[in-house]
C-alpha cells in the first residue's frame, strides 16, 4: 500500500529537526540549506508551516525533463531524480508550481524528497507529529495530498537509522 | 569533529575581518561555547578593563552539539566582560541564529575594538564584511531588522541586533536574536552598542558536518529525545505551559519574591501563570497564548508565542504590536509581574514584547522597576524623579511607561536604564536593591529556597538562575528532592549544580534538558560528535574547570568574598508567609562549606591544589 | 483508430505516450526525419561539455521503451499531407494514413541574413549532428564567434566558455536574453559573463562573415573578428514549411483553438510549431519551450481520445537559464502589464535580482536572477491566480518572501 506524508501545520513548532534529519540522510550534513523538506515561519501569525514535494499525482517535473531523469519509484510511488542522468538544466524547477524540487548548485543536479525510499527521516525525527509518514488508501491519497488536510496519526515513531535501502526503480507507466 | 575549527576575528577598530584556526588544544579542556569562549576571553583580555571601552572583547560563541540534531543543538552564547557586574559574562541564547553561524563555518566570532562609526557584520558563509549601520543606528531591532531583510533579501538570513536601549547605555542591554530570543543577562548587549557595532547578520549554507561517528551520534542522540519526550517536565510541562509552568509551583512554595522582594508570595500569581496565558481573555475571547514554539533543534518547544489584546491600553492604535510575539517565560512573568506587583498578563506581554523590540532583559528591567517603586513609596524619589509617573507597585500603567523610557533611553529611563544597584545607591538606599555583584535577581526567593542563595551570592555573572538551578533538586526533586528549608547540603548540591550546568553550557545545548538528563545523557552524543574520550567524569571535570577559570578571572577583576553575599533583606527579613514563613537564607551557613568543597580557601580562592587538579595555570 | 504523430521531439513522445494511456488499443506512429531515437536539444549544451553522450540526450533511455508500449518510432520525414484524405507522403515514398494526426515538428533555426552565414565553419546548433561538427571545433584557444545571445545563444554560450575557448558573442539587443530579461537583469548577465572572460558586445551586428582560414567576421562598429568557428542562434521558426499549401491554418506557428485542434478536423498540433494559448494575456502564440511542449503533447492526446471536455487556460511562458553559474529564470508577464505593480530589487554586487508583476491582487508575471530556492512557485502563485491579498504589500516590502506568500494563501495560516 502506498503511503504519504501528511504535513500539519497546527503541530508544527519550527524545530527543523526535519530539515537536519533530511539534509544529514540525504547530503551527510546537518544543513537545512539543502534539505528537501522546509518549514516556513509566519512570525506574526504565530504559525510554522512544514513543506515539501507532495508527490503529486501530476508530476509536473517529471513531465518537463527533457531527459528522462524523473521517475515514478514503483514501491513507493516518489518522484525520484535519477542523479546520474539528470544534466541539471533546472526545468524542472520551474516547472513545479509548489516549488519543491530545486537545483543544487554543489552538485549541479535538482534534488527533491523522494521519501527516503520509504522511510522518511523527516517523519521519523518530527518531535510534535506535524510531519507523519501515513497509510493511504486509494481514495485517501488526495485528500492526504491537499494541503488543507489534516488528521491527527498518532506521534511519529523512530526507528533506529538504518542504511538507505537500495532502491529498484522502473519507469512506470504515467 | 563537530567544531568547524574556524574562528572569526573582526577588529572593529581597524575594520578588519581575520579567519584563523580554533585552538583544538583548548577545545579539548573546554569544550566549547562558554568553556571556550570565556577561555579565549580570560586570555585576551585584562579582567581590570573597561567593560564599555575597546579594550573588552564581544564573543559570539557556539558549541560542538550547536547546529546538530542533538535536541535543542541549537544555541549560542555571548562572552564579555559584563557592564552590569564588572564580572566575565556569559548569555545563552536559543533561536536560529546560533547554528546559522556554525553553518556558516565559524565556531566562534570575537569582536575587538571599537569602531569609529556605526557598523554591522554580514557573515555569508566564508565572507564576512563589515558594513555601515547608519540606517539601522538608532532604530528598535524591530525595525532594524525588517530594513536588514529589506536590503539583503534574504528571508532566510538570521540577525542579532541591539536596541535602542544599548545605544543609550542602558547596562542590562541585551542582544535580540531572530526577533525574540535573547542573550539577555549582565548588559552584554550594552558591550555590543558601545564598541558601535549594531548588529550580526549570518547566512550559512555549508552547514554542520564532520561528524566522528555518524550512526552512533544519531542513535544517541533519539536516545537523548526518547528521555526528553518521556520526561514529565521536558515532554509534557514545558511544552503545555513553558517555563510558566512554574508561577503556581513557586508561589505555593513561598518563593516568589513579591515587591522588590519584601514578600514571597503574590496574590495575583495565578492571574499572570503558564494556566492564565491558555485562558480566554474576557476582553476579545482570545488566549494570551498563540501557540509554542521551538528554537532550532529543540524537541521540548518550551517558547511561548503570545499575542495582545488590540483593544488593551498598551497597543491601542499601535498596530506594530498586533501580532504575535515572543510572549512570557516564567522569568519573565515574575520580574515584570510579581516582583513590581502588576497582575494584568496583557501589561506584562506589552512589556515582555517591548523587551525584546529595544533589547532589554526583562528580569533586570523588572527588578528595577521593582526597586524603582519601593523607592518612591518609601519616598526616595517622587513624581520630580519619575516625570509625572506614579511608581507604585501593581501600576501597570508605571510598567508600560518605565519600559518605553528605557527603551528610548529617555528621561526616568535613564535612571531606570542603570539597573537597581545604581539605582538605588543614587537615591541613598543601596540596600533595597536586590542584586549580587550588581545583577538583579531572578524569580526564587533564596528564603524559601536555600541553596539558590548560596547559588545567587557564588554566581560568576551575579545573581542568576542559570548558573546552579538547585531549584531542580529542592522544589522538583530533580535528581533527588532535597528541603527548600535548610540550608544543610546545599554547598555540595550548589557546587553540583554549577558544575555541570558549565558543561551543558559548553556543549552547545540548553540547560532545560537537564530537568530530564544528566551529564550521562549528554556524554553519548559529544563522544560520538568529537574527536576524543569523552566521558561524564570528564565533562564533569570541564564544568568544574570551567567554573574555577571564570572565578579567577572575577577575582583578578578585583572582587572578593564579600562580593559572594546577599542583601540583608534577604538573610535579616523574615518570610511573612507560606511554607518558608519566619525563614531567612542562611548563607553565612553554606558559605564556607562551599568554599570547602570547592577546594576554595577560605577567602573564597581556588587553592594551588585546585588549580593543578584542574590544569588552570 | 491509428494515431500519427509528425515529429520525435518532447512534445510528440509525450503525446504518443498520454494517447496510448487513453486508448490502450489504437496504433501509434511517430515519424521522425533525425536519425538518432527521439532526443532532447534541451540536453545539447550538456553533450558539448561532454557532461553526456549522446544516449544522455534521449527523452527516453529504455532501448525498448517504444516497443513497450506499442509506439512504433519511425524514422522517415513527412513532405506533405492531403488532410483531405487523411494521407501523408512521406519522404521514402509512398504514404502512411491516419484517423487523427498530431503535429508535432517543432522549430529550427533562423538564418541571419548575413552575406557568408552559409560558409564552411558557420553551424547552427540546434540538432545533435550539428553538436557533433562543433564539439570538434571546441578546442580550448581556438576564436568562436556566437551570434545571438538569446535564450538558446545563452545555454551555448556556457557550454563554449566552459571549453576554454575564445569567446565573443554578439547581440543585436542592448543586452542578453532581451525577450526573458530587462535591461537591468540583461545587462547584469552580460557584466557577468564579461567577467568570466567572455567578450560580449551588444547593440552590436554582424555584417558579414568571411571566407578564410580563420573565418573573418565582420561588425557594423567597424571591428573584424578572426574565427575558427561561428556559431548562429538568432532565433527559430515553426516548422510548417511541408505544410504550405495544405489548407491548415498557419499564423507564427499552426494556428490551433483552446483544444490544440487545428484549422482541420482531427488534426492537432503541439510544441514549437504550435500557436498556443498563453495564460497570461489570453492570446496565441509560439512560445517554444520544454514544459509548454509537454503540456501541448499531454493535452492535444487526451483531447483526440476523449473528446473536448474542458478548455485549457493556456501555458505560463517561462525560462530558467544557467550562464557560467548565474541563474537566471522569468515567468509569464515579466516585462509587466499596463496599470500594473511592480516590486524591483537588485544587488549588482552579487548579481541578485528580482521583480514581481502584479495586477490588482494577483502575481501576473516575474523574473530573477541569482534565485534558485523554490521558483517553481512563482509559476504556482500566477497560475493558480492566487489572491495575495495583504500578501501583496508583504512581497513588495521583500520579493523574496514567494513561498510564504503561496502558504500563507494556500494553507489558511491566519
Amino acid at each position: 500500500m502506498l503511503r504519504a506524508l501528511s504535513l500539519e501545520p497546527d503541530r508544527c513548532t519550527g524545530c527543523l529537526q526535519c530539515e537536519m534529519a533530511c539534509s544529514y540522510e540525504n547530503e551527510g550534513v546537518f544543513n537545512p540549506a539543502k534539505s528537501r523538506i522546509k518549514v516556513f515561519a509566519f512570525h506574526t501569525e504565530g504559525r510554522f508551516a512544514p513543506y515539501t514535494c507532495t508527490q503529486c499525482d501530476e508530476a509536473w517535473c517529471l513531465k518537463a525533463c527533457p531527459v528522462d531523469a524523473i521517475v515514478i519509484n514503483s514501491e513507493t510511488g516518489a518522484k525520484d531524480v535519477l542523479e546520474d542522468v539528470c544534466v541539471g538544466c533546472k526545468v524542472c524547477t520551474i516547472a513545479c508550481p509548489f516549488g519543491t524540487i530545486n537545483y543544487n548548485s554543489s552538485s549541479g543536479k535538482v534534488i527533491k524528497c523522494d521519501l527516503c525510499g520509504g522511510d522518511p527521516w523527516c517523519a521519523k525525527a518530527c518531535p510534535t507529529g506535524a510531519i507523519t509518514y501515513v497509510d493511504a488508501d486509494s481514495t485517501g491519497l488526495e485528500r492526504m495530498r491537499a494541503w488543507a488536510q489534516n488528521s491527527p496519526s498518532g506521534s511519529a515513531s523512530f526507528v533506529t537509522p538504518t542504511e538507505k535501502d537500495v532502491q529498484h526503480y522502473e519507469r512506470v507507466q504515467l | 569533529m563537530a567544531w568547524t575549527q574556524k574562528i572569526l576575528r573582526v577588529n572593529l577598530s581597524e575594520g578588519k575581518v581575520d579567519s584563523e584556526p580554533l585552538n583544538m588544544e583548548w577545545a579539548q579542556s573546554y569544550l566549547g561555547q562558554r568553556g571556550l569562549a570565556s577561555k579565549y576571553l580570560v586570555e585576551e583580555i585584562d579582567p581590570k578593563c573597561d567593560p564599555l571601552g575597546p579594550d573588552n572583547k564581544l564573543i559570539f560563541t557556539t558549541g560542538p552539539l550547536t547546529g546538530t540534531m542533538a535536541s535543542t543543538g541549537g544555541r549560542y552564547s555571548v562572552v564579555t566582560k559584563g557592564p552590569l557586574t564588572g564580572a566575565i559574562a556569559c548569555s545563552n541564547s536559543g533561536g536560529y541564529l546560533g547554528p546559522e553561524l556554525k553553518m556558516a563555518g565559524w565556531d566562534m566570532i570575537i569582536f575587538e575594538g571599537k569602531s569609529p562609526k556605526p557598523v554591522y557584520l554580514f557573515v555569508n558563509n566564508d565572507s564576512a564584511e563589515l558594513l555601515p549601520a547608519d540606517a539601522i543606528w538608532g532604530k528598535t531591532v524591530w525595525e532594524a531588522d525588517k530594513i536588514l531583510h529589506d536590503v539583503h533579501q534574504d528571508s532566510q538570513i538570521r540577525i542579532a541586533c541591539v536596541g535602542r536601549s544599548a545605544e543609550a547605555g542602558c547596562l542590562y542591554s541585551a542582544i535580540i536574536n531572530d526577533l525574540h530570543r535573547a542573550a539577555g543577562r549582565s548588559g552584554v548587549g550594552t558591550v555590543m552598542a558601545s564598541k558601535n557595532l549594531k548588529a550580526l547578520v549570518c547566512r550559512g549554507t555549508k552547514g554542520v558536518g564532520n561528524i566522528k561517528d555518524p550512526m552512533g551520534f544519531m542513535q544517541a542522540t533519539e536516545n537523548g529525545k526518547k528521555i526528553l519526550r518521556e520526561n514529565a517536565v521536558t515532554g509534557a510541562g514545558l511544552p503545555q505551559y513553558g517555563t510558566q509552568v512554574l508561577m503556581n509551583v513557586i508561589n505555593e512554595t513561598g518563593a516568589l519574591p513579591t515587591n522588590n522582594m519584601q514578600k514571597v508570595q503574590f496574590a495575583g500569581a495565578s492571574k499572570i501563570s503558564g494556566e492564565a496565558m491558555h485562558e480566554p481573555r474576557k476582553s476579545d475571547g482570545k488566549p494570551n497564548l498563540t501557540t509554542n514554539a521551538a528554537c532550532f533543534g529543540c524537541t521540548i518547544a518550551c517558547g511561548r508565542i503570545s499575542t495582545i489584546d488590540k483593544n488593551h491600553f498598551t497597543v491601542q492604535n499601535k498596530p506594530e504590536y498586533w501580532g504575535s510575539s515572543g510572549g512570557l517565560e516564567y522569568e519573565a512573568a515574575w520580574a515584570l509581574g510579581a516582583d513590581t506587583g502588576v497582575d494584568d498578563l496583557d501589561t506584562l506581554t506589552y512589556a515582555n514584547f517591548v523587551c525584546n523590540e529595544d533589547g532589554m532583559d526583562p528580569i533586570s528591567f523588572g527588578a528595577t522597576v521593582a526597586a524603582a517603586m519601593e523607592l518612591f513609596e518609601t519616598g526616595a524619589i517622587s513624581t520630580k524623579e519619575t516625570g509625572g509617573i506614579e511608581f507604585k507597585f501593581g501600576s501597570s500603567e508605571a510598567l508600560a511607561k518605565a519600559v518605553e523610557l528605557v527603551a528610548a533611553g529617555e528621561g526616568f529611563g535613564k535612571d531606570l536604564g542603570l539597573g537597581s544597584k545604581r539605582l538605588c545607591e543614587k537615591y541613598g538606599r543601596p540596600e533595597l536593591s536586590m542584586t549580587v555583584k550588581g545583577q538583579e535577581f531572578p524569580a526564587y526567593d533564596p528564603r524559601g529556597i536555600q541553596g539558590m542563595g548560596l547559588a545567587y551570592a557564588t554566581s560568576n555573572r551575579g545573581a542568576c538562575h542559570l548558573r546552579g538551578y538547585t531549584v531542580a533538586s529542592e522544589i522538583l526533586g530533580i535528581p533527588e528532592k532535597t528541603d527548600p528549608l535548610v540550608p544543610d547540603g546545599k554547598a555540595g548540591l550548589v557546587k553540583a549544580f554549577q558544575d555541570a550546568t558549565a558543561a551543558f553550557d559548553s556543549a552547545g545545548i540548553c540547560i532545560f534538558t537537564s530537568f530530564a538528563w544528566s551529564l550521562d545523557d549528554v556524554a553519548p552524543q559529544i563522544n560520538t560528535a568529537c574527536e576524543g574520550d569523552w566521558s561524564t567524569e570528564r565533562l564533569l571535570e570541564i564544568g568544574e574547570r570551567v567554573w574555577n577559570m571564570e572565578r579567577e578571572f572575577n577575582l583578578k577583576a578585583g572582587f572578593t568574598k564579600k562580593d559572594d553575599n546577599l542583601p540583608p533583606r534577604l538573610t535579616t527579613e523574615k518570610a511573612d508567609s507560606g511554607p518558608a514563613a519566619g525563614k531567612v537564607n542562611e548563607l553565612d551557613k553554606m558559605l564556607p562549606e562551599y568554599y570547602a568543597v570547592r577546594g576554595w580557601d577560605e577567602q573564597g580562592v581556588p587553592t594551588t591544589d585546585t588549580r593543578q587538579r584542574l590544569g588552570l595555570s | 483508430m491509428d494515431h500519427l504523430i509528425v515529429g520525435a521531439g518532447p512534445a510528440g513522445v509525450v503525446a504518443a505516450e498520454y494517447l496510448r494511456k487513453h486508448d490502450a488499443s489504437g496504433n501509434v506512429t511517430i515519424i521522425g526525419d533525425e536519425p538518432e531515437p527521439p532526443y532532447s536539444r534541451m540536453a545539447i549544451p550538456y553533450y558539448l561539455v561532454k557532461r553526456i553522450d549522446e544516449a544522455g540526450t534521449f527523452l527516453r533511455k529504455d532501448p525498448g521503451y517504444y516497443d513497450n508500449l506499442g509506439i512504433e518510432v519511425v524514422k522517415d520525414r513527412v513532405n506533405a499531407v492531403d488532410f483531405n484524405k487523411r494521407s501523408a507522403s512521406l519522404g521514402s515514398g509512398g504514404t502512411r494514413g491516419y484517423d487523427r494526426m498530431i503535429i508535432a515538428t517543432g522549430a529550427s533555426p533562423i538564418t541571419p541574413p548575413i552575406a557568408g552565414v552559409d560558409l564552411p565553419g558557420v553551424y547552427h546548433c540546434w540538432t545533435l549532428d550539428d553538436a557533433r561538427h562543433i564539439i570538434k571545433l571546441m578546442e580550448s584557444g581556438n576564436n568562436v564567434v556566437l551570434i545571438g545571445a538569446g535564450f538558446i545563444g545563452s545555454i551555448i554560450l556556457e557550454a563554449l566558455a566552459k571549453s576554454g575557448v575564445n569567446l565573443t558573442v554578439v547581440e543585436t539587443e542592448n543586452r542578453m536574453v532581451p525577450r526573458m530579461m530587462n535591461d537591468v537583469a540583461g545587462g547584469l548577465i552580460k557584466d557577468w559573463c564579461v567577467n568570466k572572460g567572455v567578450n560580449v558586445l551588444t547593440s552590436t551586428r554582424v555584417q558579414s562573415i568571411e571566407q578564410g582560414d580563420p573565418l573573418t567576421v565582420n561588425l557594423d562598429n567597424g571591428d573584424h573578428i578572426s574565427a575558427d568557428m561561428v556559431i548562429t542562434a538568432t532565433g527559430v521558426a515553426s516548422n510548417t514549411d511541408f505544410l504550405d499549401g495544405s489548407g491548415i491554418k498557419i499564423d507564427d506557428g499552426i494556428v490551433v483553438d483552446e483544444f490544440m485542434q487545428t484549422s482541420i478536423d482531427g488534426v492537432y498540433a503541439a510544441g514549437d510549431c504550435a500557436q498556443g494559448k498563453d495564460f497570461s494575456t489570453g492570446g496565441f502564440n509560439v512560445q517554444a519551450i520544454q514544459p509548454t511542449a509537454v503540456e501541448h503533447g499531454k493535452l492535444a492526446a487526451s483531447n483526440i481520445v476523449h473528446g473536448h471536455p474542458q478548455q485549457h487556460h493556456g501555458q505560463v511562458n517561462m525560462n530558467v537559464l544557467d550562464t557560467l553559474g548565474l541563474i537566471s529564470s522569468s515567468f509569464g508577464m515579466w516585462m509587466g502589464v499596463e496599470n500594473g505593480d511592480v516590486v524591483e530589487r537588485v544587488d549588482r554586487k552579487k548579481f541578485r535580482y528580482i521583480n514581481l508583476q502584479f495586477e490588482d491582487d494577483y502575481l501576473v508575471g516575474a523574473s530573477a536572477l541569482g534565485l534558485t530556492d523554490r521558483i517553481g512557485v512563482l509559476r504556482g502563485l500566477i497560475q493558480s491566480k492566487i489572491k495575495l491579498k495583504e500578501w501583496k504589500q508583504k512581497l513588495q516590502n521583500d520579493p523574496t518572501r514567494l513561498m510564504e506568500a503561496y502558504l500563507a494563501n494556500t494553507q489558511a495560516l491566519g
